[in-house]
């Protein structure tokens, strides 16, 4: 029997029950993803609540711990309220004027709009870091204009700093799903509401708001979803003085080594994450409800009114400056040379320069690793191009049992979402405190980065796959096999062109998370194995010019090879996708 | 009361609305009837001041609506697909507009139960108006435009989404309740039986501009331009030269037609289209000076009460009602009769077709 002949059969049987071969077949597509899962996720899983329970017995919870722990869940709760009110705020302009309104720089906007999606987060850090840190350019730029001896904004290691962050980060997602259902509405519901006596803010609340909430709800709660996981951003804007729950979990396992304490809050933070989840489940299920089939309404026009052209100009100049200026900041501030001059007051050097590139190069004594800087690109590279390897090599299999009609599917989908719920510190916790022992040593094995890395983007992978393997037609396959084909060239001539760009566009998302990814990292890495975000953190923490300077062209590096495979996924675009 | 002035409006870069004029007075139903695509939408869309016009006015009883914004004008404007609120049950989409009024909330109960009662859904009140069918769901739409009680209503191709046994049913509805409501209208729609059923008087529209304005039967009677003609269906016209203008004489490829009548007289050697209207056909005749034409019966189709043929003649084809049949292939001479005969001035006849 051939495996590919069963396959659509099994596939597309409607009523009865699957043969029980089919099961058997599902259950060996699920071997490896789910050996995968259980040994690197829910064992460290259990280790950390093995861990947090052994010293909660022995020692019990010292009143100061307490204390932490609350204030870090106060703090994680507060800061990802904000942010998502922030984010709301800013998008919800925003995703009106995209259903609505034709604007010239729409495309490039959109475009535009996907670059948070990939990029990681200490290169958002960092360039926040190039615009509004102390050798940043507003503060560079006000000494020099002003003529002052010291940077005068402080806008680092701010509240201010992490909300930013995290509105540059989120607002797409209100733009993209808010937007869409709001392409959706019919323009005519509100022009009716006008008719029959509403005013604009009437209509808006008693029609529009009321049709939007779904989706609104959805997005929001997957923001504050994002917010609330948020580690690099914290860690590299806000500073110590605000420790969220994975940066409270990494403080007490890296520093403290308090393993116990930080096995508590990893499981706190896995419960809030998972609840959080199941709301935004229970919601977005909900999306899938059309309330009305959609009536061909008008669709988006060039604004007319001056209220509209001030409006759609408004909030394209908010958008632009909002993704594009902490970007170019970043990019050229790594290839300025803007140094005070040495005793002098307010005098600068500046000009054009690529000595932060050239650095990278060179292994300098006393520098924070025992290899040059750019041996970390080598690494991440490395890391990237195996994690790629591996999450494709379980992914698709997970893919083609979820995407066969088996009772299994409904037990497992959710079990391969769980890492989404997990944060990256936990995982890297529960790595450290299960392959840290002998005759492992987890630190010393360095395929434990890219198995985290692959562990983080497995279900992106199978989300961009599933839904792919779902949707090729199965009289396409049949449509080919009456023309001649034979149930292997069916596969080959039908199944996989499909299949290959999905598989393209989920080794882009892969690649680029592994290249970003930081929280599990940086519990990981050694210091002769960093990859670029570990770099990038040490490099920016650390006093003077140059590592400043070094941390800022990584990040520009990390930022273009980001960029690249947003240019790639624009070319490879799957149908699905385009609906965005 | 209503009084459209001289309208201006590009859609895509292309003129839509060239200097579109006309009135509406009070308890008048107007049917603004039109091919799809002449901008009779967006006339109504105007008037509600959902769009604006590049130039030109819109006035209400006198005064100039421009400034006012679209919720502050008391008209009710039924949508194309009827636009129903779909979170709102029926009685809350008819409410909506007595809500927007401020009204208390026992009147507005009271006003909503009558409406319904109107229209015939006081047992729909609490269904969601996404479970009705398309008629139903149409009747929603109306109540809920007349629950306010609007100074005038505007109707977009009310019947365009419903079958035809339907649009029979609900277009007699319409015009019932329009009647009795004696709210002056605006009945848009592409239709002209819908048009003739509903209308007291009909706006033609075509290319931006008013074509023909006037009651149904003087519209079809006597058409101002070939397009009206043919746009009502009226396709029984001849290239022609007028050769006597007292009483006025038409003379085309396939005889001379004396005496034609015509909206204002034509000049000597003018060139005219000459209409003959389809229920003019009277019979075999022979060979007189004015009137008549041979032909050769090209199709005979029975349409219930009698039937239509379709002759050949000079290379132009005709069709006519007659109550009794020809056989196919017969040829011979018929007589027109002088009362079915109407000259049409401008020269924007263009060939046969």
């Amino acid at each position: 029997m051939n495996f590919f002949s069963t396959a659509p059969a099994a596939r597309r049987s409607p009523e009865g029950q699957p043969p029980a071969s089919a099961i058997w077949q599902a259950l060996a597509l699920w071997l490896a993803p789910l050996a995968f899962l259980i040994i690197f996720f829910f064992v460290p899983l259990g280790s950390i609540l093995s861990v947090s329970a052994r010293g909660l017995i022995t020692d019990g919870l010292s009143p100061a711990a307490v204390e932490r722990l609350w204030r870090a869940l106060g703090f994680t709760f507060y800061q990802a309220a904000l942010s998502t009110l922030l984010t709301v705020l800013v998008g919800l302009p925003g995703a009106y004027v995209f259903a609505r309104f034709d604007f010239p720089a729409k495309r490039l906007l959109r475009l535009l709009s996907t670059l948070p999606f990939i990029l990681p987060t200490v290169v958002v850090a960092a360039a926040f870091n190039a615009l509004i840190g102390p050798r940043g350019w507003f503060n560079l730029l006000a000494m020099e204009w002003l003529n002052l001896p010291a940077p005068p904004f402080n806008l680092l290691n701010s509240l201010a700093a992490i909300l930013l962050a995290h509105v540059f980060y989120n607002t797409t997602i209100i733009l993209r799903v808010v937007g869409s259902a709001w392409e959706q509405l019919d323009p005519r519901l509100e022009a009716a509401a006008r008719v029959l006596g509403a005013s604009p803010w009437r209509a808006f609340r008693e029609v529009t708001l009321p049709l939007l909430r779904p989706s609104l709800l959805a997005a929001a709660l997957l923001v504050f979803l994002f917010d609330f996981t948020s580690f690099g951003v914290i860690l590299l804007l806000g500073g110590a003085r605000y420790a969220t729950l994975e940066v409270e979990i990494y403080i007490q396992a890296l520093h403290l080594l308090n393993l116990p304490l930080a096995g508590l809050l990893s499981l706190v933070q896995l419960l809030c994450t998972l609840l959080l989840t199941v709301v935004y489940t229970r919601v977005a299920s909900r999306l899938n409800i059309p309330l009305t089939p959609r009536l061909h309404g008008e669709g988006a026009a060039a604004p007319v009114s001056l209220r509209q052209k001030l409006l759609v100009g408004g909030v394209v100049l908010v958008l632009f400056t909002l993704l594009v200026l902490p970007l170019t900041a970043l990019a050229a501030r790594s290839v300025a040379r803007l140094e005070p001059a040495r005793g002098q007051r307010g005098g600068f050097e500046s000009g054009l320069t690529l000595d932060y590139y050239r650095e990278l190069f060179v292994n300098r004594r006393g520098s924070l690793f025992y290899v040059p800087p750019i041996e970390a690109a080598r690494n991440s590279l490395l890391y990237a191009g195996l994690t790629v390897g591996i999450s494709l090599a379980l992914g698709l299999p997970a893919a083609a049992a979820l995407s066969r009609r088996s009772p299994l599917n409904r037990l497992l989908d959710p079990l391969l979402m769980l890492p989404l719920g997990a944060s990256a510190v936990t995982l890297g916790l529960g790595f450290i405190l299960t392959f840290n022992r002998p005759p492992l040593e987890a630190r010393s094995f360095p395929l434990l980065i890219p198995i985290a890395h692959s562990l983080v983007a497995f279900p992106f992978v199978v989300r961009t796959l599933t839904p792919v393997l779902n949707s090729i037609p199965l009289n396409l396959r049949q449509a080919a096999a009456v023309l001649g084909a034979s149930p292997l060239r069916v596969w080959l001539e039908v199944d996989l062109p499909i299949l290959a760009r999905a598989a393209l566009v989920a080794a882009i998302f892969s690649f680029t998370i592994s290249l970003g990814e930081f929280g599990a990292t940086s519990f990981l890495a050694r210091p002769e194995y960093p990859t670029l975000p570990v770099a990038i953190f040490r490099f920016i923490s650390q006093p003077g010019g140059l590592n400043y300077g070094q941390a800022l062209a990584m990040s520009t590096l990390l930022l273009l090879v980001c960029g690249l495979g947003i240019a790639l996924l624009e070319r490879v675009r799957l149908p699905e996708e385009r609906s965005l | 009361m209503l009084t459209v002035e001289n309208i201006h409006k590009h859609y895509e870069g292309k003129p839509l609305l060239r200097g579109v004029s006309f009135e509406v007075g009070a308890g008048e139903t107007v049917c603004l009837l039109g091919a799809s695509g002449s901008g009779k939408s967006t006339l109504l869309r105007i008037i509600a001041g959902l769009e604006e016009a590049e130039s030109g006015r819109v006035l209400w009883e006198g005064h100039d609506l421009r400034g006012v914004p679209v919720h502050e004008r008391r008209f009710g404007l039924m949508f194309q697909d009827y636009a129903l609120f779909p979170h709102r049950s029926v009685a809350q989409n008819v409410a909506f507009g007595l809500r927007m009024q401020n009204l208390p909330p026992a009147q507005i109960e009271q006003r909503v139960q009558e409406v319904l009662r109107r229209v015939n859904l006081n047992q729909f009140a609490d269904r969601r108006v996404t479970d009705l069918s398309g008629g139903e769901q149409q009747r929603v739409a109306l109540a809920r435009a007349l629950a306010p009680r609007p100074r005038l209503l505007m109707l977009d191709e009310p019947l365009g989404a419903l079958d035809r046994a339907l649009r029979e049913e609900l277009g007699q509805f319409l015009r019932e309740v329009l009647h009795e409501s004696g709210v002056p209208a605006i009945y848009v729609t592409h239709d002209q039986e819908e048009a003739f059923m509903i209308a007291d008087r009909l706006i033609l529209l075509h290319e931006g501009r008013v074509a023909q304005d006037g009651s149904p039967s003087r519209v079809v009677q006597q058409p101002a331009s070939v397009w009206v003609a043919r746009f009502l269906g009226l396709t029984n016209l001849l290239p022609g030269r007028v050769v006597n203008r007292q009483p006025l004489t038409v003379q085309t490829e396939i005889g001379v037609f004396c005496p034609v009548d015509c909206a204002e007289p034509p000049a000597l050697n003018e060139a005219v289209t000459l209409l003959i209207r389809p229920g003019g056909l009277a019979g075999a005749s022979a060979d007189e000076q004015f009137n008549n034409f041979t032909g050769e019966v090209r199709d005979v189709i029975f349409r219930g009460e009698g039937y239509r043929l379709t002759l050949a003649s000079g290379g132009h084809n005709l069709s006519f009602h007659v109550p009794q049949a020809l056989p196919a292939g017969w040829q011979g001479r018929l007589a027109v009769q002088p009362e079915a005969l109407w000259c049409l001035r401008q020269g924007e006849h263009n060939g046969d077709d």
